[in-house]
């Protein structure tokens, strides 16, 4: 074992100590409140770019630098399923994308690494999507994780079907990760968003179909490592036959993007968002409530600071 | 100087067409498919007029160039020879031999009758190009992905994501024995006997041969400066040429040029042939046959054909079971286009990105064995990609414009309900829905919150997507192939909205 793997094995078992010792929400929270009097624990943004309301979207939630510190390796998984273009909402938005990755490094982060397992090709996957390109323009680099060996197995003992996965290295090495979903309509799961993003993380993503896949989705989210932020990309919303699309009339342009580190509440928020477009039962959307049961978030928006925005 | 002329365009040409059907990254440029397309069976099958009449008029003038540039399996014979001379210790000395003249022309006719009888199987598995591409995929190409994979793991382990993983594993077994019987056998007579398979079982160095014998230049011999050495025969690996009768069989010579570099006296030349001419024929030629080898070849040739054949028919039962009609790559209009034209080079299988595409087994019967398949095992057809259309070389895959592969119906979706983890378990899935291009399987609303796939045929393509990611094991949605091609119907588009920009809606 060379000295580079030697640290981040023990970064990533520090890292995970800690989260098993107190409670991943527990740690975030603590975060937060230490360096904020009025913690913002949801931002809305709506009516710009994406690049745009990212960064307003950050700031209010207090700077990349709160979860980002000097030298970390961070790792980013924006949902690249599909060989889209970025019209066809399929795939999360190059703009928002490329803005993070140059936060990261503005807020001194040593590596920045993208990637998704993908439903399509993924060479077109990557390359179509716009992705690959803001990513790398921005410095970032972009790995493939289109085979079994780039993905190592862990255990999730908190998971009620799902007890174990297989998780790509790229999540598992890295000091920290940010969730990049695009709100999508999901033909199975109902919505694609921020807990259904996880699947892209996972090799055999076959056994959640066959075995509940709404309380796979929210088991695989109590995961020990678990995303520091989910930035939910609504710039455009795939409104109908998700999560793929068919053609340009499909999607709808919302121009809004919602973060948290909470990610029940910030799927919760999404959902209630899309059902604006297409009637979208929350009790539909099992794998919510499923989350909510598992403590990783809550689906109670009121209880929460939420900071809503127009740009 | 016209040998070092010839082995540099034959490198050249050798290298590029090799690196072209292992190039999975496609680093390579696409023009580079000329290459593929000025072989000989394939011009003639594809119809292309200008290549076959510039391979026709090359023979014309030049002789069996062909043979020693172009076609690829023709080099590879020569490069086993290189080595052979490099590493034998004793030298090899050829010694002229008649030409088989009478089984060169059985296999044209047998290949040719096969052929008109709708069984190309026969042309496929001598045709030296088809035979060279089979070897090169199911034999080399997991050769050089494994050697990807490990310059991955170097230059990973420094942080450098330039190369990627890929699978090394073969394409299948049956292929992968044919390509190593014709890798062993080919090379084994290359590097015993020069260009025997050249000039005895090659239907096109037979036809070309034909040809060479009118051409405007060839190797010729100076009747004055000749002293019959033999010093040329015994470096000629086509064995046609009879130094003491200062004869040349130009059917068989596949103008390589050594013998002019082997003379010492300048005596044997490449020139125009209609100049002033003089024939010698006195010296009676002895029969030398050696029936040992051509005993050797025949029994190579029927194990090649019988083995994967014996193999083949213990398969049918499980065949049999499944009951499907075998898928075919959009573009090949159908199985009976697909078994007429082609040649199982198996270049669409090593460009297909998703390596759906495989050589088929009994699928097509006896007669398609090696043809390629789509299999949705290890993934499915990409709705945007038609890189199977654009490389077949053969036209037996027709290229497609993207707008026409939308509408290539090669199957059609089969919904089995009872299999469904839906209606089975009552949770939800939508794995096939999700997959589909055309949402002709699409989730309508079934008990409470739950989903549940409806199909419809019409706009279906084919593509495999939902069979692929079924996460049931005995498929709960399955394609089942056209045997002819359809048109699919184009899908109807969802309602387009705009948003109100009033609130979050939270």
């Amino acid at each position: 074992m060379d000295r580079r793997k030697f640290l981040s094995a023990l970064a990533v078992a520090g890292f995970g100590a800690t989260i098993t010792a107190k409670g991943a929400v527990h740690v975030l929270s603590q975060n937060l409140g230490s360096q904020s009097g009025n913690p913002v624990d949801l931002v809305a943004v709506m009516g710009g770019n994406g690049d745009e309301m990212f960064r307003r979207g950050i700031s209010e939630i207090g700077g990349m630098s709160r979860f980002v510190k000097p030298g970390q390796k961070v790792c980013i998984k924006p949902n690249i399923g599909w060989d889209k273009s970025p019209e066809l909402a399929a795939n999360a938005n190059p703009e928002v994308v490329g803005e993070i990755v140059k936060q990261c490094f503005d807020a001194g982060a040593s590596e920045v690494l993208v990637f998704d397992n993908t439903c399509d090709n993924w060479r077109n996957c990557y390359e179509n999507s716009g992705i690959e390109k803001a990513a790398k323009d921005a410095g970032a680099k972009v790995v493939p994780g289109h085979q079994e060996s780039y993905y190592r197995n862990v255990s999730i003992p908190k998971g009620k079907v799902l007890k174990e996965a297989k998780i790509h290295e790229a999540i598992l090495d890295s000091d920290l990760w940010i969730n990049v979903p695009v709100l999508k309509h999901h033909g199975g799961a109902r919505l694609s968003i921020s807990m259904k993003n996880h699947m892209g993380i996972v090799w055999d993503r076959k056994f959640f179909h066959s075995n509940d896949l709404q309380q796979c989705i929210a088991d695989v989210c109590t995961l020990d490592k678990k995303p520091v932020l989910n930035v939910v990309d609504a710039y455009r919303t795939l409104k109908s036959n998700g999560p793929r699309g068919k053609s340009e009339s499909d999607v709808v342009l919302t121009k809004s993007l919602f973060m948290s580190q909470d990610i029940v509440a910030v799927d919760t928020a999404a959902a209630k968002f899309f059902s604006q477009i297409e009637d979208m039962p929350l009790d539909h959307v099992e794998h919510l409530a499923n989350g909510q049961d598992l403590n990783i978030g809550t689906m109670n928006l009121e209880s929460l600071n939420v900071k809503r925005i127009k740009l | 100087m016209l040998k070092r002329i010839r082995v540099g365009i034959a490198a050249l040409f050798f290298t590029l067409i090799t690196l072209y059907f292992l190039d999975f990254a496609e680093l390579l440029p696409e023009q580079l498919n000329f290459l593929t397309r000025i072989q000989f069976v394939p011009a003639l099958l594809s119809f292309s007029i200008v290549w076959i009449v510039s391979l026709i008029l090359l023979a014309l003038i030049f002789g069996r160039v062909y043979c020693s540039v172009i076609c690829p399996m023709g080099v590879y014979q020569d490069v086993v020879g290189r080595l052979a001379r490099l590493f034998r210790k004793k030298k090899k000395r050829f010694r002229f031999r008649k030409s088989m003249t009478i089984l060169r022309w059985s296999v044209v006719f047998i290949v040719l009758v096969a052929f008109l009888l709708g069984m190309p199987l026969l042309l496929g598995m001598l045709d030296p190009y088809s035979a060279y591409g089979r070897m090169i995929v199911s034999v080399f190409s997991p050769v050089y992905i494994l050697g990807n994979n490990l310059l991955e793991a170097i230059f990973t382990s420094f942080d450098n994501y330039t190369f990627y993983r890929e699978d090394a594993s073969i394409v299948s077994i049956s292929t992968f024995i044919a390509g190593v019987v014709t890798l062993l056998v080919i090379g084994y007579l290359a590097w015993k006997h020069g260009r025997t398979y050249c000039n005895t079982i090659c239907p096109v160095g037979t036809v070309l041969g034909l040809l060479s014998k009118y051409s405007l230049f060839r190797v010729k011999f100076d009747h004055g400066k000749c002293n019959s050495c033999s010093l040329c025969e015994l470096n000629c690996k086509s064995y046609c040429i009879d130094s003491k009768a200062q004869e040349i069989d130009q059917s068989r010579c596949v103008s390589c040029f050594n013998c002019i570099e082997s003379c010492n006296r300048s005596a044997i030349s490449y020139k125009f042939a209609y100049g002033k001419r003089s024939t010698k024929n006195d010296v009676p030629q002895k029969d030398v046959v050696d029936t040992s080898k051509r005993k050797f070849l025949s029994t190579a040739l029927l194990s090649t054909v019988a083995i994967p054949a014996a193999l083949a028919e213990k398969a049918t039962g499980i065949e049999a079971a499944n009951k499907r009609t075998p898928l075919t790559p959009p573009g090949s209009k159908g199985i009976e286009h697909l078994k007429d034209y082609c040649t199982s080079c198996h270049l669409c299988v090593s460009k297909c990105p998703t390596n759906i595409l495989e050589p088929a087994f009994t699928e097509y019967g006896l007669a398609g064995f090696m043809m390629p398949t789509m299999k949705f095992q290890h993934g499915f057809c990409s709705y945007d990609c038609t890189i199977c259309s654009e490389v077949c070389p053969n036209g037996a895959i027709q290229p497609l414009t993207v707008d026409e592969k939308h509408l290539e119906q090669v199957g059609k979706i089969i919904l089995n309900l009872d299999h469904c983890i839906t209606y089975r378990d009552e949770t939800h899935c939508g794995a096939c829905a999700e997959h589909c291009p055309t949402q002709a399987v699409t989730m309508v609303p079934y008990k409470g919150a739950l989903t549940i796939p409806e199909t419809d045929q019409s706009i279906c393509i084919g593509c495999g997507g939902c069979e692929y990611i079924c996460p049931e094991a005995g498929k709960a949605i399955y394609i089942e192939g056209n045997a002819e091609h359809q048109k699919a119907e184009m899908f109807e588009e969802a309602e387009k909205k705009e948003f109100d920009f009033g609130g979050f809606g939270f």
